[in-house]
């Protein structure tokens, strides 16, 4: 492998494979770990047993081991760790590492691999771990060589911290692990390959001020890049965004880029954003996206997507740029570089902006606004999955807390109806969709920020997904707080079900779920029933004083739906915004259905 | 406001990598994980020192497409330089075949007489078959299968090069260069 090609007369020492991992790992910083042993992995297990340094936590299975990464990368914006063994340990994380590519999130994942004479000899426990993860990894590594190791192991860190994050897979041959292997530190490693530009092209920022400057019906679209890029960018983007007194608008995973509260936000966008984000973007002139990437959630029919604007794209990633919606002017740089760049051309322009001209737009804005599209009735006890949301909020958004979610209606309801005032607050399977992220996440999250308030907002089906974590929460004392919207349907799936397919409700009733009470019970935790509207706020008040897990079981209304709602195949401006509107009598077309 | 040109083209693609375990796969898998066409590969180290290979890819696609393409080649890990002879300058491009022509005496005489005329080389004979090598533009070869009606054919696929001074591998840092100085003293 070419990285281990440098000079060699560099290296210092010989120790055993293990202990190159190890000091590998300390000297990138790592003090946790994910995983799950196994016979391949046995000597880097022995070697971390017998150090301090790095604290391994014992997931119950390997998808949970990268969503705990995961939650803990998001939640603190350092590389998350994870360690499985060989053939089945590895396999078990390729959903994991899928949602970590999709979603960007910089994840290590070192896998065990039998010994390399065995390699390719269908031995026990053997699978090809860099050809099953090469499509869902951002770089993958069979270390074959000792010489290769610490080399590979450096380049890891900095192929998933750097560019646009993501997974990178390092398999590790038992024989390798165990063998004299020499350390080289970092420093004595040259990056040689993998160096993504971070600079912004100065014209390409002259461009876009311009038109940002001159525009009449402007917007942010700001998406998860701007979190990935980290809190100094979030605060150039509010300053930038109140400089100007424009709209934003922020994605699914954007959400805390912006704070939430502030008038100039329009919430959410996308197939359940709200009506003013929606037919902002779609009538708007100039679109100024940073950090997204004009995802199928986002867009809609494209060929209506905001049909008469000017578009400016500012990602890290070039490949992003293009691929759906052409745009007008393309920045390839790091959101807190180019936000820098950009502030400063705004204020060399902001004495001839002139300010009025865009209040005809807030005017069409504020019109839209007072739709409210987030509106639902609590009436009597039955509990409406928003009010749920919405005295959770309320009862914890003093607090601060992180919030993770799984994926479905559960999901979205937490992203219309809790408010996220700052980034990596927020951590939710946005790209992959993957029911089971949320619990494993929220343990990763609470072990990054062990005196934080962590809440998993899940729905029955998803949570069932990866419970059996609970083993781990308990082990580690994590007080998570698991505020499960229990329907006792897979709800996103009955709500399709009954929009496009004549309510034929296939396999998607939550049949034999458990009592949830007496399963807290079983591990050892607290776990609350409500039933009645009149009862959640004490419950949440009960959740919050218990200092350790605790399940919140909330029975809803069984047959809510998620609005607005902009169907497969629609454009922005044909956003269903109630189940009375939607009526039955509004088809979806036939190119809509085959769409996810 | 802009709509994507629908018009799809053919384009010729050069590819500087590290000569490593799994790069081919990484760039053959970003075609088939997300449906571009490949209509010919060839791949050679071709920087023995520095272990560097050299991909050329003859694709299909619209502009968009071929431009996605790019910036995801650009992306991997152990890919250095992308290079698009199609849009980047004129260039050559050369493919290599081989090709048997088996049949009676009079069908073998008329097949050297088209080898003769088209510049391909007998490099095998036999009393019932010939050999071929030709060297040339992919129309070349088309023409001359089309002409000769051989029983088998071996095609290399496109190699090309950029005409003029543009060289690829060129942008390759300095950090590079000493790596490999370094290595070179050890020697």
């Amino acid at each position: 492998m070419s990285a281990g090609h440098a000079a060699k007369e560099t290296v210092s020492e010989t120790l055993t494979g293990s202990q190159v991992v190890v000091r590998a790992l300390v000297e990138q910083g790592v003090e946790v770990i994910f995983g799950y042993p196994g016979g391949a992995v046995l000597p880097l297990y022995d070697e971390l047993f017998k150090q301090n340094a790095i604290h391994h936590v014992l997931v119950r299975h390997e998808q949970a081991a990268v969503h705990a990464a995961e939650g803990y990368a998001r939640s603190t914006g350092r590389v998350g760790v994870v360690l499985v063994t060989s053939g089945p340990g590895a396999t078990n994380t390729v959903t994991g590492l899928t949602d970590a590519l999709m979603d960007s999130v910089p994840v290590v994942c070192l896998t065990g691999q039998v010994p390399t004479h065995m390699i390719g000899n269908d031995a026990f426990q053997e699978a090809d771990t860099v050809g099953i993860t090469r499509p869902c990894t951002k770089h993958n590594y069979l270390v074959k060589r000792p010489e290769e190791l610490a080399p590979v192991l450096h380049e890891a860190f900095h192929v998933a911290r750097s560019g646009r994050p993501g997974p990178v897979v390092v398999d590790l041959p038992k024989n390798i692990l165990m063998g004299p292997a020499p350390y080289r530190t970092a420093r004595e490693v040259p990056l040689r390959r993998y160096r993504p530009r971070r600079d912004p092209d100065p014209d390409r920022i002259e461009e876009a001020m311009d038109l940002i400057a001159q525009a009449e019906r402007p917007i942010f679209y700001v998406g998860g890049g701007l979190i990935n890029s980290g809190p100094v960018a979030c605060e150039l983007l509010t300053e930038l965004v109140r400089a100007t007194g424009y709209p934003i608008t922020l994605t699914l995973m954007g959400l805390g880029a912006y704070p939430g509260s502030d008038p100039q936000f329009l919430g959410m966008v996308g197939m359940h954003g709200t009506y003013e984000a929606n037919m902002a973007m779609h009538d708007c002139d100039v679109m100024i996206c940073l950090g997204a990437r004009f995802d199928d959630r986002v867009t809609g029919r494209l060929d209506g997507f905001s049909p008469r604007s000017r578009k400016i794209h500012v990602d890290i990633d070039p490949s992003s740029i293009n691929k759906n919606v052409p745009v007008d002017v393309a920045v390839v740089a790091d959101a807190e570089r180019a936000l820098e760049a950009m502030l400063e051309g705004w204020r060399r322009r902001a004495h001839r902006v002139d300010r009025g001209r865009i209040r005809p737009w807030w005017d069409q804005i504020e019109r839209w606004r007072a739709v409210d599209s987030l509106r639902f009735r609590q009436n009597g006890e039955t509990i409406k999955p928003q009010y749920a949301i919405r005295r959770l909020y309320e009862a914890v958004a003093a607090r601060d807390p992180i919030v993770t979610t799984d994926v479905g209606q559960h999901q979205m309801w937490a992203a219309q109806h809790f408010r996220f005032e700052k980034p990596r607050r927020w951590l939710t399977s946005g790209g992959l969709g993957t029911m089971g992220y949320g619990f494993p996440a929220a343990l990763g999250a609470q072990i990054a920020h062990p005196d934080r308030l962590v809440i998993n907002i899940t729905g029955d089906a998803s949570w069932v997904m990866n419970m059996q974590e609970l083993s781990t929460a308990i082990q580690y004392r994590l007080p998570v707080k698991v505020f499960m919207l229990n329907n006792r349907w897979m709800g996103m799936v009955r709500q399709w079900q009954d929009l496009f397919h004549g309510s034929r409700r296939a396999e998607s009733y939550m049949d034999a779920l458990p009592d949830f009470v007496k399963l807290a019970d079983a591990f050892g935790a607290r776990g609350i029933r409500v039933e009645r509207a009149s009862e959640l706020d004490d419950a949440i008040e009960a959740m919050l004083a218990h200092d350790g897990l605790v399940i919140v079981e909330v029975l809803i209304d069984p047959y809510e739906n998620v609005y607005p709602m902009i169907p497969g195949g629609a454009a922005h401006n044909e956003i269903i915004l109630s189940p009375e509107e939607d009526g039955g009598d509004r088809p979806i077309s036939e190119e809509g259905m085959v769409l996810v | 406001m802009n709509a994507f040109d629908q018009e799809e083209r053919r384009h010729t693609i050069c590819v500087l990598v590290d000569n490593e375990p799994g790069v081919l796969a990484r760039v053959i898998g970003l075609f088939s994980g997300r449906g571009y066409n490949i209509e010919s590969l060839t791949v050679a180290e071709v920087d023995h020192r520095r272990h560097l290979s050299r991909i050329n890819i003859v694709t299909t696609g619209t502009s968009q497409v071929v431009e996605q393409i790019k910036a995801l080649l650009a992306k991997l890990v152990p890919v250095h330089e992308v290079q698009d002879l199609t849009v980047e300058g004129p260039s050559v491009e050369r493919e290599l075949a081989l090709v048997k022509v088996l049949g009676d005496r009079e069908r073998l005489v008329q097949a050297l007489r088209i080898a003769d005329f088209m510049h391909a080389r007998l490099v095998d004979s036999t009393p019932g078959g010939l050999v071929f090598e030709l060297t040339g533009s992919s129309d070349d070869i088309d023409a001359f299968i089309e002409l000769v009606q051989p029983v088998e054919i071996s095609r290399a696929g496109v190699v090309a090069i950029g005409r003029g001074e543009v060289v690829l591998g060129d942008g390759l840092g300095d950090e590079m260069k000493a790596v490999h100085s370094r290595g070179e003293k050890q020697e």
